[in-house]
């Protein structure tokens, strides 16, 4: 495939949907996790080749802003995730089904 | 084809691959070393976009840190691989239903977005120019700089207050 502004659009999309399907699909909460990662990673690029494409350094800066805040979001979601396992033992989504009902 | 041809179709393959690998590997460990390959391979797509500086970012702070941590914390928890999914039909109905919507999704992108792409000969690689994240950074993004530092202190204080135990009067945690 030529290396357009297309092509890379499209697999950026392409990974945002891998990582959307993951959200939906799978049972753990540490992969659920692992694949909103793989969302904002797919994001990141799309910025980055909208960035090369149109000579200009907006999205390239918001690239590095979004790598930042996907620090901080990760060390607040997995402490999250290690409390959530200490008081239910369990990470497991079919099991934290306590406000069913 | 040119070398950035080649590095640009080796990366998109082995990225799609390997974030696959994230989304169906039934092991967490596993999960997230696949999410470790899909990190380098975006890596090797903005070095591809000429993005030196923020391919180096992602290895280390993606790379280097999340994926470290993901991988901590799944020894930490030890869960032992996801139990057989119980198959009711409503939730089935509805994951095949969002599957079938997501590729729908992308063919239609396919198929009818259509962006100039200019040839990237002719247009400069900002990206590889450290001067200019540095000036933008201290000029037009000088405050989101400034919030994203009180963020990183505040992501860090939550961290420290969820991680502590705080013990109920009953003895509750």
């Amino acid at each position: 495939m030529p290396a357009t502004l297309h092509t890379y659009l499209l697999l950026s999309v392409a990974l945002f949907a891998l990582g959307l399907l993951g959200v939906l699909i799978r049972r753990n909460t540490l992969v659920v996790f692992m694949c909103l990662e793989l969302m904002l990673v797919a994001s990141t690029l799309a910025l980055a080749a909208f960035s090369r494409f149109n000579g200009t350094m907006d999205g390239n800066v918001f690239v590095f802003f979004i790598l930042t805040v996907a620090a901080a979001e990760v060390a607040v979601g997995l402490a999250i995730i290690v409390a959530l396992f200490r008081r239910r033992q369990t990470i497991q989504l079919d099991q934290l089904n306590s406000l069913k009902n | 084809m040119t070398t950035g041809q080649i590095l640009f179709n080796l990366c998109a393959v082995f990225t799609l691959a390997s974030a696959m690998g994230v989304v169906v590997n039934r092991n967490a460990v596993h999960a997230a070393l696949c999410l470790l390959l899909t990190l380098l391979g975006v890596a090797g797509l903005f070095v591809a976009l000429n993005a030196y500086f923020l391919a180096f970012l992602l290895l280390l702070v993606y790379a280097g840190a999340i994926a470290a941590l993901f991988l901590f914390i799944v020894m930490l928890l030890d869960t032992r691989g996801e139990a057989r999914p119980t198959l009711h039909r409503l939730p089935l109905v509805a994951r095949i239903l969002a599957t079938g919507l997501l590729l729908a999704g992308v063919a239609s992108f396919h198929a009818r977005g259509r962006l100039p792409s200019p040839d990237l000969a002719t247009v400069p690689a900002t990206g590889a120019n450290l001067k200019l994240y540095a000036y933008q950074l201290f000029t037009t993004y000088l405050l989101p700089v400034q919030v994203l530092g009180f963020l990183l202190l505040i992501a860090m204080l939550g961290v420290i207050v969820l991680s502590k135990k705080f013990e109920g009067p009953e003895g509750h945690p």
